[in-house]
């Protein structure tokens, strides 16, 4: 089977924005399109990454609106709506449309606006996910992210802070990415003294509200030689969907779409965790930076956290994770992120990752959306 | 344990498979069919995990203390969510009731059409 590859990425400046979605989402494409030296019109299917335009800002109809601004009237248009993976979901549907011999060349591009609501308000609009037996309590994704790290913390007789550690590590990557929202270290002390979010969550526990976009192109290996001297090949990947209702899982600590998803990656590509050199994985919270690295089996179960210590997930480390700076200081954007996450992959394995740049032919990725309800994994090769 | 005389039960779900579920679904995660509906409201639950959350969103109160729970009913195991009574402390391990409250957050200034949905439920009272 031809191998589906991506030939351009761009990424836009994540943060607070002045512009709209309708912009946001054109910006991206264009700087892809730029990326790639591939004119609109060559596109064929036109993917959007996007959760919640109309309940940000009223604006639906967002897919056929790029399309007509970057001038790919008439490809295949789609919305792509799965919550924080929504980016995630994308990538899959562009694989599949290139996989499937629908497209010859398709463009994602993943965007929100987001902060021109108030904290609560973006938190209800995302807590809309939840079921309406959790929405009534007022659960929200941070307080789920509180009660899984509590948990974990207790089971696995885990330090308070080793999750500090990845707030700090993934800050410290942050700084070498340009598009990030937060460019600043931080150290233990200050992470572990921010206020109380969810407890024993912190505030720099948690990623911020962000606006921001990202975009990809892909189109079968066979011809990407003609766009790209140096492209990327997804040789795995895998969707899953847990269930709705988070405490009816059998081990809070365990996200089953993580695993699930994994494996579907790993058995498609023919490779196994150790395989893997780089990760981008969905640190929404920093308790999920541990929960996926134990569901992909880069650390066995309730012991990811040791590997903090370690040094294992720094960027000189043996597995480097999240060299973007994660959802943590990169910012997430719900719709971007999972591109965003493909795009930071992608820019490794052709060696464009500038100060950020680690030795890596193998990178994955994992767009974890609710809290695990689904979830998907990617795996990005460099080109032979 | 409900002081009010007429609430509703806490309904939870049994299935043709022998498991349980709260809330109640048309099936079992396993697919089996629903076979019967069990009142948890008269039994006592103990904490599996829980959080004190201080950002909460339009109608809900702040700070809100959330658990998980988990019921033993005939042998099987049976997990619910909800808010701690009056954000009393609570410990993983405590032991907790069900107390019935009309009305767990304000419908009217979330993002959900208030008739969409039920606002009443059970909160978790530590019972020492």
């Amino acid at each position: 089977m031809d191998r589906v590859a991506v030939i351009g990425a761009s990424m836009t400046k994540f943060g607070q924005r002045d512009v709209w979605i309708r912009e946001l989402l054109s910006q991206a494409a264009e700087e892809c399109l730029d990326d790639a030296d591939v004119a609109p019109d060559e596109i064929e299917h036109l993917y959007v990454s996007n959760m919640a335009s109309g309940e940000f800002e009223g604006q639906g109809g967002v897919p056929n609106l790029l399309a007509h601004d970057v001038g790919a009237i008439p490809a295949y248009t789609e919305r792509i709506d799965q919550t924080s993976s929504s980016g995630g979901a994308g990538v899959y549907a562009a694989w599949r449309s290139i996989a499937s011999g629908a497209s010859e060349m398709t463009l994602l591009v993943g965007g929100e606006k987001m902060t021109h609501k108030t904290t609560a308000e973006a938190t209800d609009i995302i807590a809309s996910i939840t079921h309406p037996a959790e929405y009534k309590h007022g659960l929200t994704l941070p307080s789920f992210a509180g009660m899984t790290a509590r948990r974990y913390l207790h089971k696995y007789d885990a330090p308070r802070e080793s999750l500090a550690k990845v707030a700090v590590k993934n800050h410290k990557n942050g700084v070498d990415n340009p598009n990030a929202q937060f460019r600043k270290e931080i150290d233990v002390e200050t992470a572990l003294d921010s206020p109380i979010i969810a407890d024993p969550l912190r505030l720099y526990d948690f990623c911020p509200i962000t606006d921001g976009s990202a975009a990809l192109l892909f189109c079968p290996e066979s011809v990407a030689e003609e766009y790209a001297d140096e492209y990327a090949v997804i040789s795995g990947i895998g969707g899953a969907t847990d269930t709705h209702v988070v405490h009816e899982r059998d081990d809070p600590t365990v996200m089953n779409g993580v695993v699930d998803s994994g494996e579907q990656a790993y058995e498609m590509a023919g490779l196994s965790p150790e395989d893997i050199e780089v990760a981008e994985l969905h640190d929404m919270f920093t308790i999920l930076e541990f929960l996926q690295m134990e569901g992909l089996g880069f650390a066995d179960q309730g012991e990811a956290w040791k590997e903090m210590d370690e040094g294992t997930t720094e960027r000189d480390g043996d597995l480097p994770i999240n060299t973007s700076g994660g959802l943590k200081s990169k910012g997430h954007p719900l719709g971007a992120s999972g591109v965003a996450q493909a795009v930071e992959i992608y820019e490794q394995m052709i060696g464009e990752a500038g100060p950020r740049q680690v030795d890596a032919d193998v990178g994955l990725t994992c767009n974890v959306g609710g809290f695990g309800n689904c979830v998907i994994t990617a795996i990005m090769e460099a080109a032979e | 344990m409900s002081e009010h005389d007429d609430a509703p039960p806490m309904e939870a779900q049994r299935y043709e498979d022998g498991s349980i579920s709260y809330p109640t679904h048309p099936r079992s995660l396993g697919g089996a069919e629903a076979v019967e509906t069990i009142d948890l409201s008269e039994h006592t639950a103990e904490v599996i995990t829980w959080t004190e959350s201080t950002a909460t969103p339009p109608g809900v109160r702040e700070p809100n203390t959330i658990a998980i729970v988990e019921f033993e009913i005939d042998g099987e195991s049976v997990r619910a969510v909800g808010q701690v009574a009056d954000n009393a402390e609570v410990e993983i391990g405590d032991e907790v009731e069900p107390v019935y409250a009309e009305e767990l957050r304000d419908p009217e200034v979330g993002i959900k059409e208030p008739e969409s949905q039920e606002w009443d439920g059970y909160r978790f009272e530590p019972t020492q």
